[in-house]
């Protein structure tokens, strides 16, 4: 594994940025994301009106990888509605775990094919997709 | 060239392209080839299980497991090679101590004073006993060192504990406790003892007398032996009054259908078919140790904590936690953080360097939440370390801030 493959600009930009690491103002949803054995800890902010998440942020401490991964995905779940959201956070969990590959399917997933190289690198896995996890319980959990 | 690299060919290997440089030993030691031979041909030429047996082969398995036990007893101070009971790790044997002496000897309002850096694996039983009987839990806490002030100790212990549970050594910060003051201390009021000492033993002698230990834990795979063998060491006279931990097959003396009667130590605490194996590599590891001696080891791993710590200080952006003064009573661990880099892509961009370190809470969650920080990288060192793994170390560590954007 090459660490050029993995800190790339995309990540390390997003994992330097706070442009999506804030509170957002009248959240719908409010979800907090644990990987308990590395203590990476997220929590993710959605304003949902009429099934389109209008507004998204989060908050929170943990590593480059999972920190700029929540990042790309709330720039790619902004303005979707949250069957598109679902639809994406599977497409990842497919690139990650190695299952989809083909790059016209994974085209959707813009700024997040940066952590393909994740799926090598097993122990990091976890860190990857923790904001992923965190908005498929999120957008569940309010269906109920 | 590495002097130890014959008996630890792991040791030769490459990781990702590089030297192999091990530096997580605090989880877990390398094992040279004097102990893996040991438990091969254990399981070779001398395999059956012990005590059951009226045949040779086992009479042959049964000395080569109490020998074990004799060896151990011997080594770490012990009366009779009774108080020493055979466990899968530190862990088992604390909570052995726990479930069976806490929940039976301790009450409501009791007190279990404990150093609020106590690995979970010595915190987590006494909340267990803490709630199921009402009792309290009272924590110590370190200064800034990382040592535990006279003042902690004497106000924390009070009439109301019966029982201290304390690590020789932190696990976290290296920061070596004195236990036998604590011991003293806990002793005056009729508290009972426990001191894990799997971070100690390792690296220095651990005589449960001079500790004034009454039970001391530890693992075998820290000082080389196997994984899945651990000991706990128990004064008699409280083993005995003792009820058994787990029951079943070699641990009684008459089984009814309404009831059972038990056997005597240690078989009391040794229920169904034990990690043979294990006890004899624990047995080679402890020869392989007093081979080296503890003072050559003290003295190379003193050498390589002083280096390490003279060359972070050079590093910008890296803070060290504990003492980095006063070195005297402090193990070959060294926790620390690189500005705006989290502790798992510290340990990534390390690993890409072969460098092998631990990043987390290290089993110590109330400790980072007391030292107020979410996670820490470790490096941790044994007698087989060397000045030129520091190095590559230090080299690495240096690209670290650089890999993520931020200036150096």
């Amino acid at each position: 594994m090459e660490l050029n493959q993995i800190y790339t600009q995309i990540l390390t930009e997003h994992n330097n940025s706070s442009r999506n690491k804030h509170h957002i103002d009248n959240p719908t949803v409010s979800l907090k994301g644990v990987n308990p054995s590395c203590g990476d800890e997220i929590t993710l902010e959605l304003r949902e009106k009429d099934g389109i998440i209008e507004d998204a942020g989060f908050t929170g401490i943990g590593c480059a990888i999972s920190q700029a991964s929540a990042s790309i995905m709330i720039d790619l779940i902004k303005g979707k509605t949250t069957k598109e959201a679902l639809h994406l956070a599977n497409l990842f969990f497919g690139m990650i775990k190695g299952e989809v590959t083909d790059e016209k399917q994974l085209e959707e997933l813009d700024e997040a094919i940066a952590l393909k190289d994740i799926s090598h690198m097993p122990a990091r896995v976890k860190c990857a997709v923790l904001g992923w996890h965190t908005l498929e319980n999120a957008v569940k959990g309010e269906k109920k | 060239m590495n002097p130890w690299a014959k008996d630890f060919p792991i040791l030769n290997q490459t990781m990702n392209g590089k030297r192999l440089v091990y530096l997580d030993n605090a989880a877990t030691s390398q094992r040279p080839l004097q102990v893996i031979h040991a438990v091969d041909e254990f399981y070779r030429t001398q395999n059956a299980n012990p005590h059951r047996g009226l045949y040779e082969l086992s009479v042959q398995a049964t000395q080569r497991y109490e020998g074990a036990r004799s060896t151990i007893a011997k080594f770490i101070g012990a009366k009779k090679d009774c108080e020493v009971i055979f466990t899968r790790n530190a862990s088992e044997a604390l909570n052995l101590v726990a479930y069976s002496y806490g929940l039976t000897f301790l009450k409501k309002d009791d007190e279990i004073a404990l150093p609020v850096s106590e690995h979970h694996s010595n915190l987590v039983p006494w909340q267990m006993v803490a709630k199921a009987k009402g009792a309290k839990l009272v924590y110590l806490y370190p200064d800034a060192e990382g040592h535990l002030p006279e003042k902690e100790i004497n106000s924390k212990i009070t009439e109301k504990t019966k029982l201290v549970a304390i690590a020789h050594v932190s696990n976290v910060l290296g920061s070596v406790y004195p236990v036998r003051k604590i011991a003293d201390k806990a002793h005056s009021v009729g508290a009972v003892v426990v001191v894990d000492c799997a971070q100690s033993i390792p690296h220095m002698r651990v005589d449960v007398q001079e500790l004034g230990a009454d039970f001391m834990a530890f693992s075998g795979h820290k000082m080389m032996a196997p994984m899945g063998i651990g000991v706990l060491y128990g004064r008699e006279e409280l083993l005995n009054k003792m009820p058994p931990f787990l029951r079943g097959g070699e641990m009684i003396e008459y089984v009814h259908e309404q009831d059972a009667t038990f056997a005597p130590l240690p078989e009391k605490f040794e229920a169904g078919t034990q990690n043979a194996g294990g006890a004899v590599g624990l047995e080679a590891a402890v020869r392989y140790l007093e081979g080296i001696g503890y003072e050559r080891i003290h003295r190379t791993e003193r050498e390589l904590l002083n280096y390490a710590l003279d060359g972070l200080a050079e590093i910008p952006h890296v803070t060290v936690y504990g003492g980095t003064k006063n070195r005297e009573n402090r193990c070959g661990v060294i926790s620390f953080n690189v500005d705006g880099v989290h502790p798992h892509d510290v340990a990534s961009i390390l690993d890409a360097g072969g460098v092998a370190i631990r990043a987390g809470h290290h089993c110590a969650q109330p400790m980072m939440e007391y030292l107020k920080i979410n996670a820490t990288c470790r490096a941790s060192f044994y007698f087989y370390n060397t000045k030129d793994d520091v190095d590559v170390f230090l080299e690495n560590l240096k690209k670290v801030r650089g890999w993520l954007g931020l200036g150096t």
